[in-house]
């Protein structure tokens, strides 16, 4: 059988190398087309109309006016009369028109009647939500016993708002027909191969009749798996009005419904050994994603699995658009809930926490000796030792300066992946999949590992993803795509290669097992003399490509799963303020067997400011009056600029017990303890515990009013 | 957005008769950088606009150190900044202006525009009005009123105002001159902003037919000014508090001081308490601390937004200590 396995390390030619991202001048200079760039000749534009209550019935629906209005060619109504509303902004009617102007005007004409119901947007105030439920109860252990014998015990409160995923390019897509029964549909999606049954199942379509094409992608983070009543919706007025349709999210409508991540509230108690061993852990938690609760509990204690333990997580519902997966669902918030209490405990027991995270790092299961060497390795890129100090920076003036850590872990297990792999007789070769680059680099992992593999330079591969008549290949989430694409594509290179050596055996009157490809070149092994170009070598199979494919799962083992990651962020805090300046944040983490060092160091860095920009700006604001979102908008929807993030470090761990492992993904975990990190740093500095993220500047000057001055 | 007449006038004369004289049915163009997004999520939908851009005698900055400062409505807040006058004699402008952050609301934005944009409360801007009603009723005490106004606010307005430079340039005794159908007048520009008292009322004094034309600002030689925002963010943020001082000496103490505070209250807040409290003592941290007091002396927190009194007494202290060149670094 072929050898699939990965190069030795003194034999890559590309992997583990940093390469720069092959679209990136294509992005930059605007070549790139997004779906959101696609236009089609005739095409129409479609808008919504979008509940202005959080919770309504409908009582009255006219579409008359909006009919009339000039260029209006289609008006559809999603929710008639009778429909109960559940959250603000969701979808009534869709008006498809000549114009973007057209759409909207005849959205306005559109006369709705509303009984207004009461809502309920307040999760924080658990005592106050009617409708909720235990969605967790659990106990290890005796946590009861160990509490009350526990040397030192530590009480917190801690919160971390709901946030939106912010993507730069909205949720939609453009849909057209060929004749009545195939559709063609340019969508925004992290599942290129899956959409196409979604919309098949609501159109009555067979799935093979609808192709979806995502060249590029503007950003996903978790939001973007599903067809979506918009997608729907936009087909069927493509199908009705004959013309392709273009329907994307307005800025308002991508926050308030097109996704986010559920809140989390706890209250946690921990006990420990006056040395430090952890040993009890209580924690009550809730919070809510929306109309269908809080999809999940945080997987609190998180990484820590302290002995004896009880955790109960209530579910609460409020009136708001369901929450999506956002980049590692639910450990964030885990990682907050749990690093904040750890810090606090820390702090109970006059400890370093780096030295309580060492002293109970057994109990953080089998990446234990990981942790243990990132955690040296960061607070050697942090001179922690030297830096840091017991809570409450004791140094004169108004800004305190303090250290915090987090840890956190993630699977990153590979996807299924289909690749097919095509030697064309001039020598070019293509690696084909139904898979999707969110803007993390799949292209040119993909490329690199076709170059490898047939030791060609990057330059004479190319790759061709985005189109669901590629072979099959998983939906972007989990960190899955990495391992599964670069796995795949490996395998069918690896075949694709071996089919050629059969062809061209004749030629350099050798067998196939007696050739290889080394540097651009087809020889006999070890004998260049005894060798065709591979130019040369491709014309020798015939008029016809050839075509190989590989799968994931497959033979060899490519990819692995399980992941650690530690975080040091170091901030400044203006007590007279409250306002917080990162000054810098170190990440170190693994990914087994790295393919392309710098678009990894990237996924790290871009991380940690997607970590620093929840830990202290992002904040879905819902108003306890009307229901409504309050922020929907990037002004108040606060996101952090280049100014506000200070130094980033990044250590890669890699070599030997981190190579051999394989493949494994890297999308979600290094965004999870950046969080926990800066708001355990602020508890440094300022001396006491704030309990909410973001950490802004009134919850800052609140926690110091209550807590004492540092 | 609503489908509006577009007017291009090139005389201030023409301008004002192209407005109308209907609130709401026309609306001036500068900028733009406040009005189209409020025309584009229907928070106002005038049915014309008159652009104001062409008319030539509302450009330019020009200086003269007996005059001082006379800048044109329509003058590019890039162009304030540009000026060396204003870098020389005026850093609590200048400081202002750093402190919008956004280059393209730098460049395109304009003076006028500055003192004229609408209020950023999440009320008003999600179509609430400007007093923030619900039938008939205040959203802003039961809701998120987080960013909202702890000053002035006892009666239905509790939005702020955004203005970055209104407190600069009342600080510096700035004028503005207000043209119409009849004629122009001159006023400080603090009675250029008024808190509505009802929801007819709009947030300066400025009919429907009228242009704010020219802002003209004394000569600050031998004065000490200087402003001071608490903003989240290095990037585009508005302050949660800010605040200008403009100070003169007067035998090795302070003479006339000015402060006014920003962001704090529906218009920009002029704190006389916090002028006396400065008024013939050298500048100390302890004299700007006492006016840091004196300026939220009085001052009301809504649920949400005690910690506001603090940013702004800190506001005034900052502002007063890095006029007097004595900024804690």
């Amino acid at each position: 059988m072929a050898d699939y396995s990965w190069p030795e390390a003194s034999k890559r030619r590309y992997i583990g190398k940093s390469v720069s991202r092959l679209d990136g001048p294509l992005k930059v200079t605007g070549v790139a087309k997004y779906s959101y760039d696609v236009n089609r000749s005739g095409m129409l534009f479609a808008r919504i109309l979008r509940s202005p209550h959080a919770h309504a019935r409908i009582t009255g629906l006219d579409t008359s006016a909006a009919e009339a209005v000039p260029g209006v060619k289609a008006v559809r109504v999603i929710q008639g009369v009778g429909t109960e509303i559940k959250w603000e902004l969701d979808e009534i009617a869709t008006v498809a028109a000549e114009t973007e102007e057209a759409a909207e005007d005849g959205v306005r004409a559109i006369k709705v009647d509303y009984e207004v119901l009461s809502h309920f947007v307040t999760e924080e105030d658990r005592a106050s939500a009617p409708d909720q439920e235990v969605a967790r109860e659990e106990t290890e252990g005796d946590p009861a016993g160990a509490m009350a014998s526990a040397d030192v015990r530590s009480k917190g409160y801690y919160g971390i708002a709901a946030i939106t995923h912010c993507c730069m390019e909205s949720h939609g897509q453009v849909c057209e027909w060929e004749g009545e029964d195939k559709l063609n549909a340019w969508c925004s999606t992290q599942a290129v191969s899956g959409l196409p049954g979604q919309f098949a199942d609501k159109l009555g379509l067979p799935t093979a009749n609808v192709r979806v094409i995502t060249p590029y992608m503007g950003g996903g983070f978790g939001s973007k798996f599903s067809a979506d009543r918009w997608g729907i919706e936009c087909a069927e007025l493509a199908r009705q009005e004959n013309a392709a349709v273009k329907l994307f999210l307005e800025r308002d409508a991508e926050l308030a419904v097109a996704g986010d991540r559920p809140s989390a509230y706890a209250k946690i108690e921990v006990g420990a050994k006056s040395d430090g061993t952890i040993t009890a852990w209580n924690s009550e938690t809730w919070g809510s994603g929306g109309i269908s609760g809080s999809r999940g509990s945080p997987p609190v204690p998180y990484v820590f699995q302290v002995p004896n333990r009880k955790q109960t997580h209530h579910s609460i519902v409020i009136n708001k658009a369901t929450a999506r997966a956002w980049r590692a669902p639910n450990h964030p918030q885990a990682c907050f809930l749990t690093m904040g209490a750890l810090e606090d405990l820390a702090a109970e027991l006059k400890m370093d926490p780096l030295d309580l995270f060492l002293k109970n790092v057994s109990i953080t299961g089998p990446r234990a000796d990981t942790y243990a060497e990132e955690l040296k390795v960061g607070a050697a890129l942090m001179d922690w030792r030297r830096n840091w100090h017991p809570r409450g920076d004791s140094g004169r003036g108004p800004v305190k300066r303090g250290l915090g850590l987090g840890l956190h872990t993630w699977g990153g297990r590979a996807h299924q992946s289909n690749c097919e792999v095509v030697i064309f007789p001039d020598g070019n070769v293509e690696a084909r999949l139904g898979s999707q680059d969110l803007g993390t680099g799949t292209i040119t992992v993909v490329a690199m590992i076709l170059a490898e593999t047939l030791d060609l330079p990057l330059d004479a591969v190319s790759v061709k993803i985005g189109d669901s008549r590629f072979p099959a290949s998983g939906g972007s989430g989990g960190s899955t795509t990495v391992g599964g694409v670069t796995s795949s594509t490996r395998r069918a290179a690896v075949n694709a290669l071996e089919q050629l050596l059969e062809r061209v055996a004749p030629s350099l009157d050798a067998s196939a097992d007696q050739l290889e490809a080394v540097d651009g070149r087809v020889q006999v092994k070890g004998n260049p003399a005894r060798s065709l170009s591979w130019r040369q070598a491709a014309a020798r199979i015939g008029p016809s490509p050839m075509s190989a494919t590989g799968s994931n799962p497959g033979p060899g083992k490519l990819s692995d799963s399980g992941v650690g990651g530690i975080q040091m962020a170091d901030v400044s805090v203006d007590v007279e303020t409250g306002i917080v300046k990162i000054n810098k944040v170190v990440a170190v983490q693994d990914c087994g067997l790295i393919i392309d060092m710098k678009l990894s160091e990237s996924q790290v860095y871009g991380s940690l400011i997607m970590g620093i920009a929840y830990a202290l700006c992002e904040e879905k604001v819902l108003d306890p009056v009307s229901g409504k979102m309050l922020n929907p908008d990037m002004e108040f929807y606060k996101l952090p600029g280049i100014g506000d993030i200070g130094e980033l470090v990044v250590h890669m761990m890699t070599g030997p017990g981190y190579d051999e492992r394989g493949v494994i993904g890297l999308g979600e975990p290094p965004v999870i303890s950046t969080g926990a990190a800066i708001a355990n740093a602020v508890a440094n500095a300022i001396g006491v515990r704030v309990p909410y993220m973001p950490v802004t500047p009134n919850r800052v000057l609140e926690a110091l009013e209550r807590g004492g001055a540092a | 957005m609503q489908a509006f007449e577009y007017a291009n006038p090139t005389s201030i004369q023409d301008a004002v008769r192209l407005l109308g004289s209907n609130e709401g049915e026309s609306a001036v163009l500068a900028g733009g950088t406040d009005l189209l997004s409020l025309m584009k999520d229907y928070v106002v939908t005038p049915g014309r606009l008159v652009n104001i851009k062409s008319i030539e005698d509302l450009q330019g900055v020009s200086f003269d150190s007996d005059a001082g400062l006379s800048i044109g409505a329509v003058a590019t807040l890039d162009e304030l900044a540009a000026q060396d006058s204003v870098q020389t004699h005026y850093p609590a402008l200048i400081q202002a202006l750093d402190g919008i952050r956004s280059a393209q609301i730098q460049a395109a934005g304009t003076v006028g525009g500055d003192l004229c944009q609408r209020p950023r409360c999440w009320y008003f801007r999600r179509g609430f009005g400007l007093l923030a009603q619900m039938n008939g009723k205040s959203m802003v005490a039961d809701g998120d009123n987080r960013y909202h106004a702890i000053l002035g606010n006892d009666g239905p307005a509790q939005f702020v105002n955004a203005s970055s430079l209104a407190p600069a340039l009342i600080a510096l005794g700035a004028k503005v001159t207000i043209q119409g159908v009849s004629g122009s007048r001159e006023i400080a520009l603090e009675d250029f902003f008024q808190t509505p008292g009802s929801q007819s009322e709009r947030e300066n004094v400025l009919a429907p037919n009228e242009i704010l034309t020219r802002i003209v600002v004394p000569a600050a030689s031998g004065t000490q000014n200087a402003t001071y925002e608490v903003r989240e963010k290095e990037a585009l943020d508005w302050p949660l508090a800010a605040a200008s001082v403009s100070l003169t000496e007067n035998g090795g103490g302070v003479g006339q001081a000015r402060v006014v505070l920003g962001h704090v209250a529906p218009v920009p807040w002029v704190s006389e308490k916090a002028g006396m409290a400065l008024q013939g003592k050298a500048v100390s941290r302890e004299s700007a601390e006492s006016a840091g007091d004196a300026a939220v002396e009085g001052a009301r927190a809504l649920s949400r937004n005690k910690y506001k009194i603090q940013l702004a007494r800190v506001a005034v202290k900052r502002a007063v200590l890095r006029a007097a060149g004595m900024e804690e670094s």
